[in-house]
């Protein structure tokens, strides 16, 4: 962990910059894929640093800000149930479902648990036979083996009462969407690492290929996005197209066997909704025949539900790099992070929320000291 | 949950309701604890409540935490607490030896303080309607001629200065509480800080304003004098003292140290000329070894507080919203 710092080297940085500075001549636009990503360029101010010729476009990588709408109604349903323990991720729980999130299904009476792993709310099912615990497995090829292996568990323990609500989303079939798009100016892409760390760099060369354009495989600490864009300036500036690894210490061109061989057992692939995007064919994974048993969808009775999404809303145009945040009219006025309109403005890792929260500045809204009245707020 | 987190949420909770429901000009103060005139003497009155979870952590437990807690709001007053009350509401069912160990440990924290627990109230709840103990505590003490602390004196020039590594509290609460470990064992920073304060208004008492940042973090204390003052602030984040376990665990979380509680550290906003003596007389109480200037109040964005990062871009340092979820990946 001592590594933190070493990556957050501003000399380094610096020697970085001036290298992207020195070899940028006209202008490029490129697209961190993950939210992480996105996160650490507005945290770190790493946008202004950059050339001006450089644009970040952020892309489509926030697990909970692409998770349907639909789905979130599903589990805000599922979680009101009295004998549903109800567990997930903290930062699921602000995510807004038609008029309600997890926060409010938790102060309504709904037993609605923040876990740290999936292997936690197992443990909360093996300790309340009684009743039925659902985990909310949602997520990119980051969460997904430890959601399978999960289930897997569960399955080998005998285990009846754990389910797992499930909207797992896959990368690289959303890239190749984004690059299909006839409104696309995207010309490179920092890969997402962690998502690589898994699945290795299999599935990018014939994209890059396919669409010519530059794939580097990128960090998430300030210097590892500073060299994944200098890498892919260098290559779009000498006229190529190939993919690169840029983050060597954690990524084995092959992945991690141990979490393929998990998804392999567990999912299989299917075409999958993105919220604020559609369906993106081959995008997701769901749980294969075999463990169909575990799947919430089929445990619960979940139809007829009424899913409204915000018409004001534009995050599907954030989510695909065609619309920066403080480009919507609602943002900062009728959408912020206290009463946010899509997930983009909730989730820590949404475009929209890392506007909000670190470049109200620049962009002239309202600060932070203005609090609205408490009829607007929901209960105490 | 979130009106209690010490962020925005708790603010308009305050702000919106309660205020305008008792009324005041003392209340309109809005400080860590009210200064009052009584039979010609200036007093700090101040009170607060615990409810933490588990009872016993590392570094303390709830009984220390209620003490100090209360002194420390009496502290950022410029006062020393003179006596405390005690409102203990136990759990039906929980045991006698809790209550004592509890009960103990805000007998020590009392006298290491210089304060008495001179009164006190116990009621107890059904099984089921409590967390075991929950602790009010209130406290009195006496602010000293010539010292005058609130937000409203904050000028664009002061330093801010921090009195320690930030975050220690929060993620020890965590480690226990959440089942998480992050490589080395992280104790509660929870201490009373009358003595601190009192050898820095021995240099001067010209000191701007105090906060100890408890929950919200420094992020929030920030804010609130940003938004009471009416000046901006910057803080440079390479120069906040950030505890290697601390950043480790908010690393792994996803969690900003800023906005991690603290339970013995204090913010300073502290006169451009007072502040190199007032750094040194901080570092040398033993509370005080690691402070640390790290920013300024400016003109420029008046009630908003800004992060220059490392590596030279710049950043809002928003009220948090309610508490921090760790996040997905």
């Amino acid at each position: 962990m001592k590594y933190i710092d070493e990556f957050q080297d501003p000399a380094l940085a610096r020697r970085l910059l001036d290298d992207i500075h020195a070899t940028v001549t006209r202008p490029w636009a490129l697209m961190e894929v993950c939210g992480g990503q996105t996160h650490t360029i507005i945290r770190h101010g790493i946008d202004q640093l950059l050339p001006e010729q450089v644009e970040l476009i952020h892309g489509p990588g926030c697990p909970v800000c692409v998770t349907p709408l639909e789905v979130i109604d599903k589990a805000l349903e599922i979680a009101s149930r009295p004998d549903v323990i109800f567990c997930s991720f903290g930062d699921m729980l602000r995510v807004p479902g038609t008029g309600r999130d997890l926060f409010q299904v938790r102060s309504e009476g709904g037993d609605v648990r923040v876990v740290y792993s999936p292997l936690d709310a197992l443990r909360v099912a093996q300790d309340n036979p009684q009743r039925q615990v659902v985990f909310f497995g949602i997520g990119f090829e980051t969460t997904a083996p430890p959601n399978a292996m999960t289930v897997h568990q569960a399955k080998k323990l005998g285990i009846r009462n754990f389910s797992l609500l499930v909207s797992h989303v896959r990368v690289p079939p959303a890239i190749e969407a984004i690059m299909k798009s006839p409104s696309c100016r995207v010309q490179g892409f920092l890969a997402a690492g962690h998502v690589c760390s898994v699945m290795g760099v299999g599935e990018y060369p014939e994209l890059a290929e396919r669409h010519r354009v530059p794939v580097v495989v990128t960090g998430f600490e300030p210097l590892d996005i500073l060299e994944g864009v200098r890498r892919a300036v260098r290559q779009l500036e000498r006229g190529e197209h190939t993919v690169e690894n840029a983050y060597a210490r954690a990524v084995r061109p092959e992945g991690n066997p141990a979490a393929l061989a998990m998804l392999e057992d567990v999912f299989e692939v299917t075409d999958r909704a993105w919220r604020g995007i559609g369906v993106i064919p081959d995008s997701g994974w769901r749980l294969s025949a075999r463990y169909r048993d575990f799947d919430a969808e089929h445990r619960f009775s979940v139809s007829g539900i009424d899913t409204r999404e915000p018409a004001e809303c534009r995050s599907g145009e954030v989510l695909q790099g065609l619309l920066k945040p403080h480009e919507c009219e609602a943002f900062g006025t009728l959408c912020t992070p206290r009463s946010p309109l899509g997930a983009t403005m909730v989730s820590s890792e949404g475009a929209c929320a890392a506007y909000y929260l670190y470049r109200r500045l620049e962009l002239g809204t309202a600060p932070a000291a203005a609090t609205t009245p408490l009829e607007a707020s929901p209960v105490v | 949950m979130g009106h209690g987190g010490g962020g925005a949420l708790s603010a308009e909770l305050v702000q919106h309701l309660f205020a305008p429901a008792f009324g005041g000009d003392v209340l309109a103060q809005m400080g860590d604890s009210a200064a009052v005139r009584l039979g010609g003497v200036r007093l700090a009155f101040s009170t607060d409540s615990y409810v933490v979870r588990p009872l016993f952590f590392p570094g303390g437990c709830i009984g220390d935490l209620a003490v100090n807690g209360t002194v420390n709001d009496l502290a950022m007053s410029g006062a020393r607490a003179a006596y405390l009350s005690c409102g203990f509401i136990l759990e039906e069912g929980v045991g006698m030896p809790v209550v004592a160990r509890v009960a103990e440990a805000m007998g020590a924290a009392a006298r290491a303080a210089g304060a008495e627990i001179a009164t006190g109230d116990t009621k107890v709840v059904e099984a089921g309607h409590g967390d075991g103990v929950y602790i009010n505590t209130a406290g009195i003490g006496i602010i000293p001629d010539g010292v005058d602390l609130r937000p409203q004196r904050v000028v664009p020039g002061d330093v801010v200065i921090v009195s320690g590594g930030i975050g220690l509290h929060g993620v020890a609460i965590m480690s226990v509480r959440e089942g998480l470990e992050f490589g080395v064992d992280v104790e509660s920073d929870c201490a009373a800080l009358g003595g601190l304060v009192q050898s820095m208004l021995a240099v001067t008492p010209d000191l701007h304003v105090l906060r100890d940042p408890t929950r919200g973090g420094l992020a929030a204390s920030l804010n609130e004098i940003a938004a009471a003052s009416g000046t901006g602030v910057v803080i440079h984040e390479r120069s906040v003292p950030v505890p290697e376990a601390v950043a480790n665990a908010c690393a792994i979380l996803g969690l900003d140290p800023l906005y991690v509680a603290n339970e013995g550290k204090l913010v300073a906003f502290v006169p451009r000329e007072h502040a190199e003596a007032v750094l040194d007389a901080m570092r040398a109480h033993p509370l005080g070894r690691d402070a640390a200037v790290v920013g300024e109040a400016v003109e420029a964005h008046p009630g908003l507080v800004v992060a220059r990062t490392a590596l030279g871009g710049t950043r809002v340092v928003d009220l948090p919203i309610g508490e921090q979820l760790p996040r997905i990946c």
